[in-house]
């Protein structure tokens, strides 16, 4: 009998492809149907906002940054922010840090929202996609009623924050995220047993944990694979007043990622509960800030895809000499090829959209 | 078959509800309170420093002093609210409504009335004359207060210059 050896033959995979979420270029070693290399590439959305900073001062410079992405928005201001007032060595309001607090889980919703309708949508079941989005909306018009717009937020300062949040806009924020909760309960019983989800998600994508640390996972595609790793816990803004576990699964499929990102959404309204409950009443929101900064600063945040890391340094003029962007997705990519190994090349977009990947970030 | 059926009561409630979005613009669209739709200056308050031209991101604000003009490229500009931040009279504010499609970019351009640049001018010229009201009497205490001093210095002098003399025919 001849042996048949199986044909191998590289295909360009994106940046633009029906199926492909986001525009990030892949080299794919296929043997048949089977993946069994992946090269990536990225640098279709470099923009070259970094080199801005020797253009813009440091207050301009929120703007910028800001834009960046637009589904993590509010995090990336708040993180610049957060480090140029290190460089300052200046400690914000207790109000700023629990309205930084509820704003940052609202935008966390509103991302975690969006990536589950985006599942649905790749493999197939736009119905769930739109009911999903639906109640998406409404987390978009709080966002929109307290800071003045659907996801560019401008709310940030360096010292602490433009925007106060009056008692009736409090309530109704409430009353909104209680309608979130119970619109998500109701597609709960679906995401998690359905036949035909079941089916897609389960046991493909598989990362192991010992693979995650080593190759360095971050977010939720980590805590799926049972990594607690989860920088909340690190105490900034108003977490040391929060009761907070990180969410964790050990399943390490794409069902463990789908889980572990719903079961945050419900953990955010949690979270934007008690921040209601337990905001300070001084209304003072900036703590003035004088002359330039001078020095580096380093932090590290917690955005919806995963650990955002910050880095500033400054030389004593209004223009700092370089800030740094680290994002999730760009530590997260090794992992994915990893984790597309031996898969099938029908997956392959929702595999690449199981790290809710966001590639005007890692590219800026 | 209990798992595939998961979905079907959400399917019979939306068939017989009505549909989630608007239908714009048959319906009119409401807006939440605070929305950055676009920026409007409150002209006449105005003092044309300039502030808001030299910290917007995208350079959209022209300003010229001496013919009282304001202008904005509601193109490029982004609604982020920084100028209204950075405004010493805080004449700058958001109002809801975003800038409409049009054929071309195109600025606007708010210019001050007639009645505040008389007001403006009126008000400079006031103070124009306090100052030098002010300068003059200024002026006059001093001269009083150096006449003063020396009608003092002089009187000494004067008593030693009698002393002497009273002294002299002594002798």
């Amino acid at each position: 009998m001849a042996e048949t050896t199986a044909k191998r033959s590289i295909i360009p995979y994106g940046p633009q492809h029906p199926v492909l979420p986001e525009p990030i270029h892949l080299d794919l070693v296929l043997e048949d149907e089977k993946i069994v290399d992946v090269l990536p590439n990225v640098g279709f959305i470099h923009r070259g906002l970094e080199k801005l900073v020797q253009k813009k001062d440091f207050n301009e410079m929120m703007y910028v940054i800001e834009r960046v992405c637009g589904i993590c928005s509010f995090v990336h201001g708040m993180g610049y922010c957060a480090t140029i007032e290190k460089v300052f060595d200046v400690e914000i309001p207790d109000r700023a840090k629990f309205l930084r607090t509820m704003w940052s889980e609202m935008s966390r919703i509103h991302s975690h929202m969006l990536w589950l309708g985006l599942l649905a949508d790749a493999f197939g079941f736009e119905s769930l996609f739109y009911q999903v989005w639906r109640s998406r909306e409404q987390i978009l018009n709080m966002v929109e009623l307290h800071t003045g717009s659907r996801l560019i937020s401008s709310v940030n300062k360096v010292g602490g924050v433009l925007k106060d949040v009056d008692d009736d806009k409090l309530k109704i924020l409430s009353k909104t995220v209680d309608q979130i909760e119970e619109d998500m309960l109701r597609v709960q019983k679906v995401f998690f047993e359905d036949y035909s989800v079941q089916s897609r998600l389960k046991g493909i994508g598989i990362l192991t944990p010992e693979n995650a640390h080593a190759l360095g996972a971050v977010g939720p595609f980590a805590r799926a694979s049972g990594i607690p790793l989860d920088l909340r816990m690190r105490g900034d803004n108003a977490m040391p007043y929060i009761d907070f576990e990180p969410i964790t699964s050990n399943d390490c499929d794409c069902f463990a990622r789908c889980y572990v990102r719903f079961m945050e959404v419900l953990q955010s309204i949690d979270i934007i509960r008690q921040c209601i409950a337990k905001m300070p009443a001084d209304h003072t929101l900036v703590t003035p800030v004088k002359g330039n900064p001078q020095g580096e600063a380093f932090m590290r945040l917690e955005q919806p895809r995963g650990e955002v890391v910050y880095y500033a340094k400054a030389n004593g003029t209004k223009y700092l000499e370089r800030f740094r962007v680290r994002t999730p997705t760009f530590a997260n990519l090794i992992p994915l090829c990893e984790t597309l190994k031996g898969e099938s090349f029908a997956d392959l977009g929702l595999l690449v959209l199981s790290i809710d990947p966001c590639i005007s970030c890692t590219e800026r | 078959m209990a798992k595939l059926a998961n979905f079907t009561p959400t399917i019979l409630k939306n068939l017989f509800s009505k549909p989630a979005t608007t239908t714009y613009p048959f319906e009119p669209f409401k807006y939440p309170e605070g929305t950055r739709g676009h920026i409007e200056n409150d002209i006449d308050n105005c003092i044309f420093c300039g502030m808001c031209t030299r910290n917007c991101p995208t350079r959209c604000l022209t300003v010229d002093k001496a013919t009282h003009t304001w202008t904005i490229n509601r193109f490029d500009c982004l609604a982020c609210e920084y100028c209204t931040v950075v405004c010493p009279k805080k004449c700058l504010h958001t109002v809801e409504g975003y800038q409409e499609p049009m054929p071309e970019k195109s600025s606007v351009t708010y210019t001050m009335s007639e009645e505040a640049i008389a007001a403006e001018a009126e008000k400079k010229r006031i103070a124009a004359e306090k100052a030098k009201a002010a300068k003059e009497a200024a002026l006059k205490k001093k001269a009083e207060e150096e006449a003063k001093a020396a009608a003092e210095a002089a009187a000494p002098a004067a008593e030693t210059v009698a002393e002497a003399a009273e002294a002299a025919p002594a002798e």
